[in-house]
């Protein structure tokens, strides 16, 4: 087990909120078409307002922060919160477009001591990758923002959403990552509006291409290990907890509303009438994630896939049920695996025709 | 002997943990976890105490540790704490003291 794994689960058994997202604004420069986000300003937290929460999370034991958006930089006082965030010693991780920042931003991170900065690359053709952002020349100063922090001796991680716009696209960027001697991360799930609308969700890549995504020896490394059909679940995957959301990780929007996860959007309380601390240990909500193992979820339990499956919670959550199975993480598994999910055969079993005939085209 | 004065540097993140803290340097991205003792000598180093102080006012008293065994560990753990940039070692004391400890 590596030190960081040990400190997780020394986190996990004291129940400390080790890493944190706060989102500062979700107000952004671009409009990128698969945002799951509302980027008008309903009152966001004020400098002080989020210094204190700053206060709060250090108490609390946070190590890992990320700040994020909407994009940072729309902040006027970004780097204000960065340096008080660097004063208590957190161990930041900023998420950007990178638009705004140029050789003095990038300066401004390093001596701050920024541990990564990670910018989303739809493609490295700037037609697809603008026509994504809705943000003419977005491309070219991405890209120049990445020279900039790298030419300050910062981590750079490229992040490159797939969908069905930029089909295609990833080994491109992928090579172009390379090139500029930066890491990189694929992520082909599309997630529902923070409001629950759906609407962005045909943007979804297809199985089709999930399949080529998860049999790319470039992507996944060793495609027969990350395929290999998942091995039968003994009673420590019965007893084993979703993820970290609510367990060591919580996120913070810009308005002080404290969820389990980004990505799990389950009101827990709020930091304007709150202590996080006190919501962190006493929210009925964050104590309802917390008390949820693999052995209670009514299909994934039956699931061959409980073991090695991705369920996102609160993709679970967003569609309907946080113990309920992730459909996106079904397609994966299936895709992943060639064996059908839990979800898929009670699908199947419920509201499936006699004969099942697939278009061979998806 | 010269006397050594150590300080934290400020290009680290760092947090306690169940009373051991964790430490990682954003020089080269290690991640160090330090036991009671080296937490208390990580807190102590404010930069304008010489380190053979602090030896003997923490290390030895409160986790009563023989000096000439403190004083050794002591080093050891200052120079590779050093070599990863996580702590400022000089001969004479520093100027402007760290920011708090974590
Ligand atoms: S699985 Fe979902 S809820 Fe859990 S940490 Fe990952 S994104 Fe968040
Ligand atoms: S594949 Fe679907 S049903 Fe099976 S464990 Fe994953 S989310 Fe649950």
């Amino acid at each position: 087990m590596s030190l960081v794994q040990e400190m997780n689960e020394r986190a996990l058994a004291l129940g400390v909120p080790l890493g944190v997202h706060l989102d500062v604004t979700y107000r952004c420069n671009e409009r990128c078409i698969h945002c799951y986000l509302e980027h008008d300003d309903h009152g966001e937290m004020t400098t002080a307002e989020i210094k204190d929460v700053l206060n709060q999370l250090a108490e609390a034991g946070t190590f890992f922060l990320t700040l994020s958006g909407g994009e940072v930089l729309m902040r006027r006082d970004f780097f204000e919160i960065l340096e008080h965030a660097r004063r208590l010693l957190f161990s930041v991780k900023i998420k950007t477009n990178g638009v705004m920042i140029r050789e003095v931003e990038a300066r401004r991170m390093r001596n701050l001591g920024v541990e990564q900065v990670q910018i989303s690359i739809y493609s490295r053709r700037a037609e697809i990758h603008d026509a994504i952002t809705k943000l003419p020349g977005s491309l070219k100063r991405s890209l120049e923002a990445i020279r900039f922090l790298k030419s300050q001796g910062l981590k750079v991680t490229i992040a490159n959403v797939l969908m069905t716009a930029n089909l295609g696209e990833h080994d491109g960027v992928q090579a172009l990552a390379g090139e500029l001697g930066v890491s990189y991360t694929l992520d082909p799930t599309i997630t529902p509006k923070i409001d629950g609308d759906t609407s962005i969700l045909n943007l979804r890549i297809s199985g089709i291409e999930l399949n080529e995504v998860f049999h790319n020896k470039n992507l996944v490394g060793n495609v027969e290990e990350f395929c290999a059909p998942p091995p039968p679940p003994g009673d420590d995957v019965m007893e084993g907890l979703p993820c970290s959301a609510g367990h060591t990780a919580a996120y913070i929007t810009p308005y002080g509303d404290v969820f389990p996860c980004v990505q799990f959007p389950l009101p827990s309380g709020n930091l304007r009438r709150q202590k996080f601390i006190d919501i962190w240990r006493e929210s009925p909500e964050l104590n309802d994630v917390r008390s949820i193992r693999a052995k209670d979820l009514p299909v994934c339990s039956a699931c061959s896939h409980v073991g090695t499956c991705t369920r996102c919670p609160g993709l679970a959550y967003m569609e309907g049920s946080m113990r309920g199975p992730s459909t996106a993480d079904c397609q994966k598994s299936f895709h992943r695996t060639g064996i059908p999910s839990a979800n898929m055969l009670r699908k199947t079993r419920t509201s499936g025709p006699l004969i099942q005939i697939q278009s061979l085209v998806e | 002997m010269t006397e050594k004065y150590i300080a934290r540097s400020t290009a680290i993140a760092a947090r306690m943990l169940g009373g051991e803290m964790m430490i990682m340097s954003a020089v080269d991205s290690t991640f160090f976890t330090l036991n009671q003792v080296a937490t208390a000598i990580w807190q102590a180093a404010d930069g304008r105490t010489p380190l053979a102080e602090i030896v003997a006012r923490i290390v030895c008293e409160e986790f009563d540790v023989e000096p000439e065994v403190a004083r050794r560990d002591a080093e050891q753990f200052v120079d590779e704490l050093a070599q990863h940039g996580i702590l400022l070692v000089s001969d004479r004391p520093f100027e402007n003291p760290p920011v708090e400890a974590a």
